[in-house]
């Protein structure tokens, strides 16, 4: 997510622009019209069809829903952004049974006697460590 | 009946190999040098497939004195023609009775099928795990943001502690969820992000796919999952070392140690299984270093697994 400072390449720029106009639509409780996600999009001075754009892209990628009012588009999250997140960590810890294990995570969590063994090493370790850099 | 040869020796590697993978597996020397172990698990791998397939299809080839793979091509089944000389190598208008004929078709039909579907497993794992990184790439693209605790990675808000990375070939990631932060202090935090670098750097992951496609494959075979199981444990434990480098074991083991006990989150029947024991493996291999294989029997075991694999080709080819 490094961003490169002076040029912004437009897909940076979109990119950034989908996960502001997503903070907007998961804080607010209603549906909300183009005009509506510019007015609570804080310090950005947009031209309104850009914001529709992104608010169309969002409802393709299906991250967002609309329905028609009048003559206007209402958008809202298609999900929690805890939904979200949920799905995120559930592929990462391997959790979703279809055993693809598309990554690697660092370590698993234990139980019983391996947790044991894992508590007598943590004392071990802090034992003759010394505490000169722990911290949390 | 040089084919009836070949077909000989590759059953005697495919056999040998498969030998030579339960040993392995049995074996304790490979945490003492997992890069070695790892090579030789790809040759293993790569040996018995290929025999296996090379047994096959060399019971159903006529008895010529060139390898199978020239064989398969000059039996013209993939050329115009076939159909005048397919009948002829398969001895229907020969002298051999109908039977071996039969005999000889089931061979050719099985190994092309095994071949073919030792092909697709693979290339099947990799549709899912690039599609299950491209969904994670634009989840984190609107959820994730940066910490300064841990400089280049990202951080998602998720309590329970969880760290991983995403290769590719544009951009690496390293994931940590928020738990993480509030659970790890900062040396043990630079010992997770050192350790999921090395898996990004040495592309671990491309290592493991073949042997993550197997198991998806064959999901009930007991082999198959605890040979992905082993290759798993030995690429954690090489990410573990590379972590090591310029690093107190210490912040390595107290970050496996406290991440290992904070898994709080629901775990669906048969998940937690899969890696029972490998934490206490790895955090015991930190605490009680082993000495690396000397470097005589290092070389051995690549050479062993360079001609391996070179043997088999050779027999598929010549």
């Amino acid at each position: 997510m490094a961003r490169i400072t002076g040029t912004l390449t437009t897909v940076n720029r979109l990119g950034d622009l989908e996960r502001a106009i997503m903070e907007v639509l998961w804080e607010t409780d209603t549906p909300l019209t183009v005009r509506e996600v510019s007015v609570r999009l804080t310090e950005r001075n947009l031209a309104h069809t850009t914001v529709m754009t992104v608010l169309d892209r969002l409802a393709k990628k299906g991250f967002a829903k609309r329905q028609r009012d009048g003559r206007a588009w209402r958008y809202c999250p298609a999900a929690t952004r805890e939904t979200y997140v949920t799905e995120l960590m559930l592929t990462a810890l391997d959790q979703t049974g279809d055993r693809t294990a598309a990554l690697t995570r660092f370590a698993q969590s234990v139980s019983g006697v391996e947790a044991d063994v894992l508590r007598d090493a943590l004392e071990v370790i802090e034992g003759n460590g010394g505490g000169d850099e722990e911290s949390g | 009946m040089k084919s009836l040869a070949d077909a000989a020796l590759l059953a005697a590697l495919a056999m040998g190999s498969a030998l030579g993978a339960s040993a392995l597996l049995q074996a304790s020397w490979p945490r003492r040098s997992p890069a070695a172990a790892i090579l030789l698990w790809q040759a293993l791998g790569l040996a018995t497939g290929l025999a296996a397939v090379g047994t096959l299809v060399s019971l159903a080839l006529p008895g010529g004195h060139i390898g199978v793979v020239r064989s398969l091509l000059h039996l013209g089944v993939f050329f115009p023609g076939a159909a005048f000389r397919f009948p002829a190598a398969f001895g229907l208008v020969s002298v051999l009775p109908t039977v071996l004929a039969a005999f000889r078709l089931t061979c050719l039909v099985t190994g092309l099928a095994l071949l073919g579907s030792l092909c697709w497993v693979l290339i099947a794992a990799s549709a899912a795990v690039l599609q299950a990184r491209r969904r994670q790439r634009v989840l984190l693209a609107l959820l994730a943001h940066g910490d300064p605790k841990v400089p280049g990675a990202l951080v998602v808000d998720y309590p329970t502690a969880a760290a991983y990375c995403l290769p590719g070939l544009r951009s690496r990631i390293v994931v940590l969820s928020v738990g993480t932060l509030e659970l790890l202090g900062r040396a043990e935090l630079a010992a997770v992000l050192a350790h999921e670098r090395a898996h990004l750097r040495e592309r671990h992951d491309l290592v493991l796919l073949p042997f993550t496609a197997l198991r998806r494959a064959f999901p009930r075979s007991a082999m198959c999952g605890e040979v992905h199981r082993a290759v798993a444990l030995l690429v954690e434990m090489l990410a573990d070392d590379r972590a090591l480098r310029g690093r107190p074991t210490r912040e390595l083991v107290s970050a496996l140690v406290r991440f290992g006990m904070a898994g709080t989150c629901p775990t669906p029947a048969g998940a937690l299984a899969a890696g029972q024991g490998d934490m206490a493996a790895r955090v015991a291999r930190l605490l009680q270093p082993v000495r690396p294989l000397p470097a005589a029997a290092s070389a051995a075991v690549c050479l062993s697994a360079g001609l391996l694999v070179a043997a088999t080709v050779a027999l598929l080819i010549v």
